[in-house]
């Protein structure tokens, strides 16, 4: 004892109660914790980021930097989160095919369990929005009229009353909003890709998306029905213009011939 | 009357259809009008029935109009909708749009009758529109036919305008914005352009009232007076007989063709069945104007692709492409970007119509004219109608610039530059590519006169020479291809007068002179061939 209590005012003391203290937690934690568990959600996380980053080197740095930081040919993906990602490379949009006004969508090249990785592997970057969950954009709870006049508000602007999409300057276009899926019309509005704004939780709150997105399915979606027979691509009176042209006025004109070709038949000598 | 008693003594009682028409008769006097318009004879030519098409699309609209009246509120008063469209459920609407709704779901065979009288309304204009042309590239317009040039001209006007007041009715998200256009339009007049909006809707748009004013314009007013002039419109066809094509026993005093009754009455009453079925098919397979897709008007919201109907496109057209001009002079502003478009929109139109009193008087010609032009034979005037039907195209491809960008993957701005650059251009360039389009046929026609039509057979002479084979032309066709008249341009007389005194030659003279050349100079018709031409020919020497 009196060894001990000689030396504790050894200038190391401390530092050796803090060692031994930490070995203390440790040890203890290492004996109770569930333990590989712990050790297989970090190497997942840490796996994702990992294959994340090396698909990220492949198909995205050449524009948005290696490290996520922007070049002049592509923004900075630092904060755009993991809903940014799962939208861009979900619906095909990235990887870009060619610099233009803007990237339309196309074939989705990366898998699911990729796009994830990719997406892990932002979101280390910086924090931002995460990818949405079903609840918040599934058809529960949603108030389809509500959402239909919030659309109109806020969407039909650019992409016409029904999500039929329409053009913007020098070439760009809000695109068509048929057949986009429910996760992808959520992530849109949260993160505002290329032209469009961004609808943050304090503008358009989950339930107003949610909303939107069962208005959206139940105008446009796959089972919509058009009570009046053929839509003739629902943009209004420039399609119905030409079908009464072609098709009205061409039959009745096809008509006119046909009647004026059968005369009563004269007497010829 | 006393020649009827007499036959009833002599022969016992008249059949009943002779006593039915003698009561009519002594009454209205309908025998000498029977009489005198039964035997009415018209030419045989589809073009001449597009005028048919446009009357009974008109009828049509008539009917299922009415029909829609039974069941349209022509209300703005605002109503939360309980109807059975389910994406609508408890918004707030007018009356107006939740009675449009209700004749789309709820009344039988209203929407049936609702797309009928949309789309009989598209043809009817359309319809018009080639009539209007029909009849301006074959010369149909000249004496004594003016006037009813100009009764077609008001009812395709008035036509363009029932059709906005009937498009703005279900006061729907996109015709409200269309009545927002107007409304802006009507603002832009210099000094009395707010006195007339606010007269116009009531005080400040939307207001209240212009549903109902624009219903019973819609119904009543244009409608009326539409009517009127259709009855009008025909009646001067009867006065002036129809016109018909040249031909082999076709005159200027004379029409080649079938009697009224009982030949085109059965034809045009056949017709008129044909024109409904085509529409009612139309509208049976196609939706137009899905208000319920649209959402009810409310001034804070908009859509893109918020066009007119396709009659009203080219004035959409004109202020899309428009510069957005504006002069603030004084505290108050001209806005010149929405003025200007409203200026011209008239012009556009007046333009066409008043084409045929600048003719007649480049000619100078007071005759009658019953025989109709083709096209190449009067190529400057074929050539302003082309122009004229691609201006109106640019302004319309101007009023659809989203979705030529949507669809062709091009930059709005490029197309809005394209027609503020056609607009000009295009005309001009189409004008002089038509005129010698025409003078072609013109050449192609006097080539077949003279020698032959082309058989495609090559014959070989004796000694080596390989020529093609030419059919000359019958003598009817011969007849059809030279029976057209050509103008020689009209002289300035002589400066002075027979006493050597110096004329004063009028502008106007010099105008005329001038215009005169440009259409019937040599430069702008090729001489149709002459008999001894044709006789020199056919004799023997120079052909081969």
């Amino acid at each position: 004892m009196k060894k001990l209590s000689a030396r504790r005012r050894h200038p190391l003391a401390a530092v050796v109660v803090l060692l031994l203290a930490l070995a203390a937690t440790g040890g203890l934690y290492a004996a109770f914790a569930p333990a590989s568990k712990a050790q297989a959600d970090e190497t997942s996380q840490s796996l994702a980021i990992d294959e994340g980053k090396k698909l990220y080197a492949v198909g995205c740095a050449s524009c948005h930097g290696t490290g996520g930081q922007g070049t002049s040919d592509g923004p900075s993906l630092v904060g755009v989160g993991a809903a940014a990602v799962d939208f861009q490379v979900g619906t095909g949009r990235m990887p870009a095919q060619q610099p233009g006004a803007q990237i339309p969508s196309k074939k989705v090249i990366y898998s699911q369990a990729e796009i994830d990785q990719l997406a892990a592997y932002i979101s280390s970057l910086g924090a931002g929005p995460a990818v949405p969950g079903k609840a918040q954009y599934g058809p529960e709870g949603a108030d389809i009229a509500k959402g239909g006049e919030l659309f109109r508000t806020n969407c039909a602007q650019c992409h016409n009353f029904t999500g039929k999409g329409g053009a913007l300057t020098h070439g760009k276009f809000a695109p068509s909003l048929e057949g986009v899926s429910p996760k992808h019309i959520y992530e849109a509005m949260q993160t505002g890709p290329q032209n469009m704004p961004s609808f943050n939780d304090t503008t358009l709150t989950e339930q107003n998306k949610k909303d939107i997105i069962a208005y959206l399915n139940a105008v446009n979606g796959e089972e919509t029905e058009s009570p009046g027979g053929l839509e003739l691509g629902g943009l209004g009176p420039v399609s119905e213009g030409l079908f009464a042209w072609i098709f009205g006025l061409g039959a009745l004109i096809a008509v006119a011939v046909w009647v004026a070709a059968r005369t009563a038949k004269a007497k010829k000598s | 009357m006393s020649t009827n008693e007499s036959t009833e003594t002599r022969r016992g009682k008249a059949p009943a259809g002779e006593r039915v028409a003698d009561w009519a008769d002594g009454r209205l006097g309908i025998y000498s009008l029977a009489k005198s318009n039964m035997r009415k004879i018209f030419p045989d030519h589809w073009s001449f029935m597009l005028g048919e098409v446009c009357l009974y699309s008109f009828i049509i609209i008539i009917l299922t109009g009415v029909y829609l009246t039974l069941f349209f509120h022509p209300s703005m008063n605002e109503v939360e909708y309980h109807g059975s469209y389910v994406p609508l459920q408890g918004q707030l609407m007018s009356e107006a749009f939740s009675s449009t709704l209700h004749i789309s779901f709820e009344v039988r065979g209203g929407l049936l009758i609702r797309q009928i009288h949309h789309w009989a309304a598209l043809i009817f204009l359309a319809g018009m529109f080639v009539h209007m042309m029909r009849v301006f590239f074959t010369g149909a317009f000249r004496k004594p036919r003016e006037i009813n040039w100009l009764f077609g001209f008001l009812l395709f006007v008035l036509g363009m305008f029932t059709g906005f007041t009937g498009y703005s009715l279900p006061d729907d998200l996109l015709s409200g914005t269309g009545v927002r256009f107007m409304e802006g339009a009507i603002l832009s007049v210099p000094i009395v352009g707010t006195y007339l909006s606010f007269f116009l809707f009531g005080g400040e748009f939307p207001g209240g009232d212009f549903v109902a004013r624009f219903y019973s314009i819609h119904i009543l007013l244009l409608p009326g007076i539409m009517l009127g002039l259709v009855v009008g419109h025909l009646i001067l066809v009867f006065y002036h007989k129809h016109t018909q094509f040249a031909g082999p026993g076709k005159t200027n005093n004379n029409v080649v063709g079938m009697p009224l009754l009982p030949v085109y009455m059965a034809k045009a009453g056949g017709f008129f069945f044909l024109v409904f079925g085509v529409i009612a098919v139309v509208a049976a397979i196609a939706s137009i104007n899905p208000i319920w897709a649209l959402g009810p008007y409310r001034p804070d919201q908009v859509s893109t692709g918020a066009q007119p109907d396709w009659y009203m496109g080219f004035s959409e057209g004109l202020i899309r492409v428009m510069p957005g001009w504006e002069i603030n002079l004084w505290g108050h502003t001209l806005v010149l970007g929405v003025f200007i478009p409203l200026v011209i929109f008239p012009l556009v139109l007046v333009s066409i119509a008043v084409y045929p009193f600048i003719e007649s008087w480049v000619t100078g010609d007071k005759r009658e004219h019953h025989i109709l032009d083709r096209p190449r034979n009067a190529p400057t005037r074929t050539a302003f109608g082309v122009a004229w039907i691609s201006w109106y195209f640019v302004l319309l491809v101007g009023g659809g610039n989203d979705l030529w960008a949507t669809h062709f993957h091009l930059s709005i701005n490029a197309i809005t530059w394209f027609v503020r650059v056609g607009f000009f251009v295009v005309p001009v360039l189409v004008f002089i590519a038509t005129k010698r389009i025409c003078l072609g046929l013109q050449r192609r026609d006097r080539e077949k006169v003279l020698h032959g039509r082309e058989t495609g057979t090559i014959k070989r002479l004796p000694h080596g020479e390989f020529i093609e084979v030419h059919e000359p032309l019958s003598q009817d066709a011969l007849h059809t291809l030279t029976a057209h008249e050509q103008y020689r341009p009209v002289e300035i007389g002589g400066t002075v007068d027979e006493n050597g005194v110096e004329r004063k030659v009028k502008g106007s003279e010099k105008l005329r002179a001038k215009l005169s050349e440009s259409y019937y100079g040599a430069e702008s018709q090729i001489p149709k061939p002459t008999v001894e031409e044709y006789k020199e020919i056919t004799s023997g020497h120079g052909h081969h």
